[in-house]
């Protein structure tokens, strides 16, 4: 039977059910709101958990069983370990050799030491991935090869969809640097110390089963808890649950390459040019290199000024500690902690505070810590004329890098993504973006090496930096700046299998990637 | 019959660049095989390129293989063309179009505080190169080309001369010693150099003979714009000749040192602190200054310590020098930021312009400023820096308007 295609808001076809599930097509920013009452897990009785609080079982297998693995189930794990993630693929190894077949894997992001999974879509144990994909895992979906489709979302639109009953949480495995066997954990010390925990919160909470992992166990009370042991089923202790230095990725130290750095000085001079740097501001930077060496540079003009930022959002990491501790900010606000010094931070500063997707980025929150911030600098693999962008997918279609929280920071007061104008021969300005992840509107600045392009929506900025010695271009210009450089790029044919959808912060879905012709 | 070229680079490394094997026969037609990081976008135009290029040199039996790592045009036409000459002596070159942009002249006396090295046969390292807006870009054939590439990197340049935009830097090339470095001209020159650098520059001869060779190709190629030349004295030789090779031609804009060479002819290791090299580079720049031309330190190798290089830069003004080498474009900002004029010397330059811009309304043949008499060589040295401040960011470049400064 051909499935039936929908235009959507920003133009693209989506099909009317993806895993057999009803999509609503994305129908613009702020316009679909669900209606109802939150999703609730089944209500657990305390008489049913042990009367000393001990909840420890033998390993992850037994764990597993007795919180009733079998066909057809949604597992969740987060990502706070990155690379250096030593649970997930033992948990779908012992569901292959217990010959469990079709389930949902629910990761908050996956790796590519998460390759092994390959095996396991493979041999039917796991159905489809319900996450970002890339390396290998996201080659493999890109060919075509997963037998459901992928559906990538928001670190917001997970906890969104959570909360909708989108999707349920059957088991939820929760790898904690310390925990106590009532199941109380953190991610502050132990070998695998990642910080803090907040993408597991939503699992914790809505999930049927809990099992919290640890290589790292106390004695009650296992303090704070960042995952309170309330919500946990089981607990497991393992030798090792992670491997410390890719816990700290690569991804966390600042360019050296000149022209990143060049980009970055630009950006940061656009911010001051715009008037955005100003006692008492705020700003989020991500974890790659350039976006360290914008936050740098906002250090310098702070510093030159003699003014403070009132809070810093993102992942934290030597280089925003030292910021705090300089006192160039007072609070960093942390969503995920990228090296020891930003763990020890968080363990000893009561100014640098651990958030979660429910605080900063959830559409079914009252409200958002990420729409407060005032300028939020993300990455992007293409953007189009009319400043719609895409983080997912390459030019030539396959799918690399996860959304993130990227969709949801999108609502801070001004958004910038500091990129090339081209890499190698791929012109970043592209007539259509491969995949839409963001629509235009909520796009505003694009800073490349030879050009700085303001959507003509921010009447604001355009007049603040007309004078400045910027070189402020139009989308239009970049486009064709880059284009004479590489060359017209042709147009990419794509195979028909819709192999992944792109969904919104609000749960509909604004693009879907197709399967690549090799 | 098959002969066999190649040509590029190739690696999973390798950026912005390609490795072209090229393979012509006698028979059974042309076979491109093309392995390309962006096919999915230029695979037509890669292969449309290669045909292009084998049309123009009459190849119709031969196979052509390129693994392409996102080369530009540029770079797969000079790969291509290359591993076609190690297969046959055409005598002719593949011209890319020239950029309208890339058609600029340059002033003998323009600011040249940095220039920017890059290994003629890195073309990775050219595409932004002007982005970091040194005064001076060096499109390298010297020392920074293996001896086995030169053939490779002289097409690199050339086409890189045709086609990279370098957004208003003088656009200079370093040739080999003489005499490999005048064979190097014949691809550089009618593509609208502005500058050559010539290396180990010892003698006013080696000059005349690179100057004869610009004219020649000029006018063979009936082609008219200023080609400036800077000798580079590397040698003890060199530093004692200094004044014949400043003053040697017309061409030559400035005299610089290379302190690597220089300080290994000289038997001396070279320090931090430079006292071994203190004679030379005075030398040069008095040479420079008497031949009423710039004179350019040599540069600094370690890249990551920024203090240490503008102290050095530093030192470097307070010699005389007029401009530095870079290896990294992290340098040119410090390099720029030092050599540019300090409060006072702007404050003195602009009363002696606007001294100047007074006698001459009057009709006065006499400048003088108070009770000094202001004497034309120093009225031309404030208005350089009053050039260099307004280039530099330090006053607007209306500041005649603007009126004086009260506190003055």
């Amino acid at each position: 039977m051909a499935t039936k295609f929908v235009k959507n808001a920003v133009g693209r076809m989506i099909p009317e059910k993806i895993n057999g599930k009803t999509v609503i097509p994305f129908q613009g920013v702020h316009k679909y709101k669900t209606t109802g009452r939150r999703y609730a897990p089944p209500l657990p009785s305390s008489a049913d958990y042990p009367e000393d609080g001990n909840k420890l079982v033998v390993d992850l297998k037994t764990a597993l069983k007795k919180a009733g693995l079998k066909n057809g189930m949604t597992i969740s794990t987060h990502h706070h370990f990155r690379n250096g993630d030593l649970v997930a693929n033992q948990i779908f190894k012992i569901a292959s050799e217990m010959g469990i077949k079709d389930l949902v894997w629910f990761p908050s992001a996956s790796f590519p030491c998460h390759e092994p999974i390959i095996d396991y879509l493979k041999d039917g144990t796991v159905h489809h991935i319900e996450g970002s994909m890339n390396g290998p895992l996201g080659r493999f979906a890109s060919l075509g090869n997963m037998k459901g489709t992928g559906v990538l979302r928001s670190h917001g639109g997970r906890y969104q969809a959570v909360q909708d009953g989108e999707v349920v949480i059957d088991i939820a495995v929760i790898a904690a640097p310390t925990a106590d066997p009532f199941g109380n954990a953190n991610g502050l010390s132990g070998d695998s110390a990642c910080g803090l925990l907040g993408f597991a919160l939503a699992d914790s909470q809505y999930a049927h089963q809990v099992i919290v992992v640890t290589d790292n166990l106390i004695p009650f009370p296992c303090i704070p808890w960042q995952i309170q042991g309330n919500y946990v089923d089981h607990v497991v202790e393992m030798d090792q649950i992670g491997i410390p230095e890719k816990i700290i990725s690569g991804t966390t130290r600042i360019t050296k390459s000149p022209d990143r750095l060049y980009i970055a000085e630009l950006t940061a001079k656009f911010c001051d040019a715009a008037g955005i740097i100003q006692e008492g501001f705020s700003f989020q930077a991500g974890a790659g290199g350039t976006s360290l060496a914008i936050g740098n540079y906002f250090g310098e003009i702070m510093r030159e000024k003699g003014i403070k930022a009132r809070f810093a959002r993102g992942g934290s990491n030597q280089y925003l500690v030292d910021m705090l501790e300089d006192g160039l900010i007072d609070y960093i606000l942390d969503g995920q902690t990228f090296d020891l010094a930003g763990v020890r931070s968080m363990r000893e500063n009561p100014n640098h505070v651990n958030t979660s997707p429910f605080t900063s980025y959830n559409y079914h929150g009252k409200g958002n810590f990420a729409g407060l911030v005032d300028v939020v600098i993300l990455g992007a693999t293409e953007v189009d004329l009319n400043f719609n962008a895409n983080v997912v997918t390459h030019s030539d279609g396959y799918l690399l890098h996860g959304i993130g929280g990227w969709q949801n920071c999108l609502f801070s007061k001004t958004v910038i993504l500091p990129i090339p104008l081209f890499r190698d021969r791929i012109p970043i300005i592209r007539d259509e973006v491969t995949t839409i992840c963001g629509p235009g509107e909520l796009i505003d600045v694009v800073v490349t090496e030879r050009g700085i392009a303001i959507n003509p929506r921010r009447k604001d900025l355009l007049k603040k930096t007309k004078n400045s010695n910027l070189s402020i271009l139009t989308i239009e210009q970049l486009k064709e700046e880059a284009e004479k450089i590489c060359g017209k790029p042709e147009t990419v044919e794509f195979g028909d299998r819709v192999i992944a959808a792109i969904n919104w912060v609000d749960g509909t879905v604004i693009d879907v990637v197709r399967q690549v012709i090799e | 019959m098959s002969k066999k070229g190649t040509a590029g680079n190739q690696g999973p490394e390798i950026r912005s660049d390609c490795y072209v094997a090229f393979d012509l026969k006698s028979s059974g037609g042309r076979e491109i095989i093309l392995t390309s990081k962006v096919d999915a976008l230029y695979k037509k135009s890669i292969q449309d390129l290669a045909h292009q290029i084998l049309d123009f040199f009459n190849i119709k039996d031969a196979k052509l293989e390129i693994i392409d790592r996102g080369a530009l045009t540029f770079v797969l036409a000079a790969r291509i063309e290359s591993a076609i000459n190690e297969c046959l002596e055409t005598g002719e070159e593949f011209w890319l179009d020239m950029l309208p942009e890339n058609q600029y002249q340059t002033e003998k006396d323009r600011i040249r505080r940095s220039r920017l090295y890059l290994p003629g046969n890195t073309p990775r390292l050219m595409l932004n190169a002007g982005v970091h807006q040194p005064d001076g870009i060096i499109l390298d054939l010297e020392d920074s080309v293996a001896p086995d590439k030169k053939n490779q990197a002289r097409l690199v340049v050339r086409n890189a001369l045709r086609q990279v935009n370098f957004y208003g830097a003088e656009r200079m090339v370093r040739i080999n010693q003489i005499p490999m470095g005048l064979e190097d001209l014949t691809f550089i020159v009618p593509h609208h150099v502005n500058l050559i650098l010539l290396p180990k520059c010892e003698s006013a001869d080696q000059v005349q003979a690179v100057d004869r060779k610009i004219t020649d190709i000029l006018s063979d190629s009936g082609k008219d714009y200023p080609i400036y030349i800077m000798p580079i004295i590397e040698s003890a030789l060199g530093v004692i000749q200094s004044f014949e090779i400043a003053s040697s031609s017309e061409r030559v804009a400035a005299l610089a040192i290379g302190l690597e060479d220089y300080t290994a002819d000289l038997g001396a290791p070279r320090t931090k602190e430079g006292r071994e090299t203190f004679f030379a580079r005075s030398q040069v720049v008095n040479a420079a200054r008497a031949a009423g031309i710039q004179a350019i330190d040599s540069v600094f190798s370690d890249v990551g310590d920024m203090d240490g290089l503008r102290e050095v830069v530093l030192e470097s003004k307070s010699l005389g020098f007029d401009g530095m080498g870079c290896i990294h474009p992290r340098q040119i900002k410090v390099i720029h930021e030092s050599f540019q004029p300090t409060e006072a010397e702007i404050t003195r330059a602009e009363k002696i312009v606007r001294a100047f811009d007074e006698a001459t309304l009057k009709g006065l043949g006499v400048v003088s400023l108070g009770s000094k008499m202001i004497d034309p060589p120093v009225v031309k040295r404030a208005q350089k820096m009053i050039d260099l401040a307004v280039k530099s960011g330090q006053m607007p470049d209306n500041w005649k308007e603007l009126g004086t400064d009260p506190d003055q």
